[in-house]
């Protein structure tokens, strides 16, 4: 006797053909996510729509290993912010271009997703959280003492340089479309690891570990492969943003941060392919409405995750999908 | 000057105290974390708010209704302790049988709530509350000055330790308890309400947290975030030790709470990032923690 989730881990090992028609009925969702996104700039600042951009892919990379994997990490800020002080620091004072600093900061969150990855995955459910969450604690510290963070100050006045020492990205606009393409490739990278035969794996392991092991699949190194590269998205997430801010500080490595991008995805829908997207253009929004009422913003995040944890677990783009019964 | 290792014996007998003070207030908090989680199978991510909200209430309780130390010591807990069984019968209760990683978000929810609202009615910068008249100044004994209000803390985070642990493993209250630890459906089988078992639980554990937040008050300002980044250090000190054992949680503690203190006087510049090392060191040596089972 096969029970309910057994036969879902089988299924999800095996039936690559869904999968496949699952990518093709995307087609025009995303082709209404890019639509949205080249008009965009015309109606709306270019500058509140790269931050929604990099918190998308960082969201996007978050439910990669919430939404897929079923790892809850409260660490994610970490990579977000860590990336962000090296992108910076090599911008301002290497004085390197837009994109090595955008990929040493991406270099970087991947090696710390390693290290953080390889001690966290040692235990398992509400402990990696609690791992993850400490170990970016450290981290936050150790930014709050060392010397190239510039302590509470930050970095700040960060040049925008020139991508590949061509093009200057001073304009908004122009950055926007840098933005924009980085974001894009974020988006379908991880489409396309979710829908690849790894990625298959991943929501194996997720619906049921032990049968995944029992079929002869290393889950551990499933799971680190899957950190790291949530990391590194993460990073470039973090990297861009600091660039386009001209800002590395302190609160992008802080739990705050991790706890906002977990709202994100938790809003949107975990598991979902636009889900972190339309969960992280909400909160951004939500942020800047409430921006004036100080304090208040916080309380409304907490009340939202009281919310969608008690009566919205499926989430915006979750709830949508089962109403128009087709994946999102 | 007698010294140990280059630090006068005087300066380091000091941080010690400091040490065991901060590992009291780790063994109390860990301890709630982990009967709550025993029980409800949730790690109660709010545990730090509702510590800054025990020492909240106390000078509240001052502050409008001149009620004092020592009635605030069990008032507040109490008052906690009853918004913890509103919070559990309200909403913990709806998410039981999800997978634990909710109620960790609605708890960490929970958290921001409390601490925004404290945040916005009380300002970041804290207030001071004063220690009772009877327990200032101190002792001098000889080879170190013990503050008497510290001593005090040590003294009653021991006792209520001991007190806890004699409750659950040594009561009738305590073995349906860690009955239902076991096996919920056969313990409510036998005739015990395992529900209201359950919202006291959460209630108790919420309400030492809350006692903790009180004694804490006078060592510390009273300040909205005076919670948020101690549960994170509780977390790494649960990793350490494992939520498997009572014993084990209070013991981590304050363990841990000594070495932060020895590592104040030796290596002060790590002093804030040693529990979180010592972690990483467990998870590399022993991954289930030092008292856990295999999770």
């Amino acid at each position: 006797m096969t029970s309910p989730v057994e036969a879902k881990t089988s299924a999800a090992l095996h039936e690559r053909a869904p999968a496949r028609d699952e990518v093709r009925s995307m087609r025009i969702p995303v082709a209404i996510l890019i639509l949205i996104c080249v008009v965009a700039p015309f109606l709306i600042y270019p500058v509140f729509l790269m931050k929604m951009l990099c918190w998308a892919l960082f969201a996007c990379a978050f439910n990669l290993l919430l939404g897929y994997v079923g790892l809850l990490s409260f660490g994610h800020a970490l990579f977000f912010g860590a990336a962000g002080y090296l992108a910076a620091h090599a911008a301002k004072v290497w004085g390197l271009p837009f994109e090595l600093a955008v990929l040493i900061g991406t270099a970087t969150a991947a090696a710390l997703g390693l290290a953080v990855g390889w001690l966290a995955i040692r235990r398992q459910g509400i402990y990696f959280a609690m791992i993850t969450l400490a170990l970016a604690q450290m981290f936050y510290f150790f930014c709050l003492r060392a010397p190239f963070t510039g302590g509470e100050d930050g970095i700040q006045g960060v040049p925008r340089g020139k991508l590949l020492g061509l093009l200057p990205l001073d304009s908004n606009l122009t950055l926007y479309w840098v933005v924009l393409a980085i974001f894009l490739f974020g988006f379908f990278f991880i489409f396309r690891v979710v829908h690849s035969p790894f990625g298959q794996v991943l929501k194996a392991v997720r619906e049921n570990e032990p049968r995944a092991v029992s079929l002869g699949y290393r889950s551990d190194q499933y799971k680190l492969l899957a950190f790291v590269l949530s990391a590194a998205l993460s990073g470039l997430a973090g990297g861009t943003k600091a660039i386009v801010f001209q800002l590395a500080s302190l609160t992008d490595v802080y739990w705050t941060t991790s706890g906002e991008v977990i709202l994100m995805v938790l809003l949107g829908g975990l598991g979902t392919v636009f889900g972190p997207v339309v969960g992280a253009v909400v909160i951004v929004c939500v942020e800047s409405f409430l921006a004036q009422l100080g304090g208040w913003v916080t309380v409304v995040q907490g009340a939202l995750f009281v919310v969608c944890v008690l009566a919205f677990r499926r989430g915006i783009i979750g709830e949508l999908s089962r109403v128009l019964r087709r994946p999102l | 000057m007698t010294t140990v290792f280059g630090v006068p014996i005087q300066a380091l007998l000091s941080q010690l105290l400091v040490g065991l003070i901060n590992g009291s207030f780790y063994a109390l908090l860990s301890l709630g974390l982990a009967i709550i989680f025993g029980l409800l199978n949730i790690v109660n991510f709010a545990h730090g708010a509702l510590y800054m909200l025990g020492a909240l209430v106390a000078w509240l309780l001052l502050e409008h209704l001149g009620i004092g130390y020592w009635p605030a010591l069990i008032i507040s807990p109490l008052i906690v302790g009853l918004l913890g069984a509103v919070i559990e019968r309200t909403m913990l209760k709806r998410i039981r049988g999800l997978d634990p990683i909710y109620g960790l978000l609605l708890t960490f929810g929970l958290a921001l709530v409390i601490q925004g609202v404290a945040r916005n009615y009380f300002g970041v910068s804290g207030e001071p509350y004063d220690m009772p008249p009877q327990l200032s100044g101190g002792k001098n004994l000889g080879f170190m000055f013990l503050p008497n209000y510290r001593a005090w803390v040590v003294l009653v985070s021991v006792l209520l330790c001991a007190l806890t642990w004699f409750v659950i493993e040594r009561t009738r209250l305590g073995s349906y308890l860690r009955a239902s630890t076991e096996n919920p459906l056969l313990v409510q089988a036998f005739g015990i309400n395992v529900p209201r078992l359950i919202t006291l639980t959460y209630g108790l554990g919420v309400a030492l947290a809350a006692l903790a937040g009180v004694m804490a008050a006078p060592i510390y300002r009273v300040s909205p975030l005076m919670g948020s980044d101690l549960i994170i250090v509780v977390f790494a000190v649960v990793v350490i030790g494992g939520m498997g054992s009572i014993f084990g949680s209070i013991l981590t503690g304050f363990a841990l709470g000594v070495i932060e203190g020895l590592t104040k006087v030796y290596y002060p510049e790590a002093s804030s990032t040693v529990v979180f090392v010592i972690m990483a060191l467990v998870l590399m040596v022993k991954p289930a923690g030092l008292f856990g089972r295999t999770a």
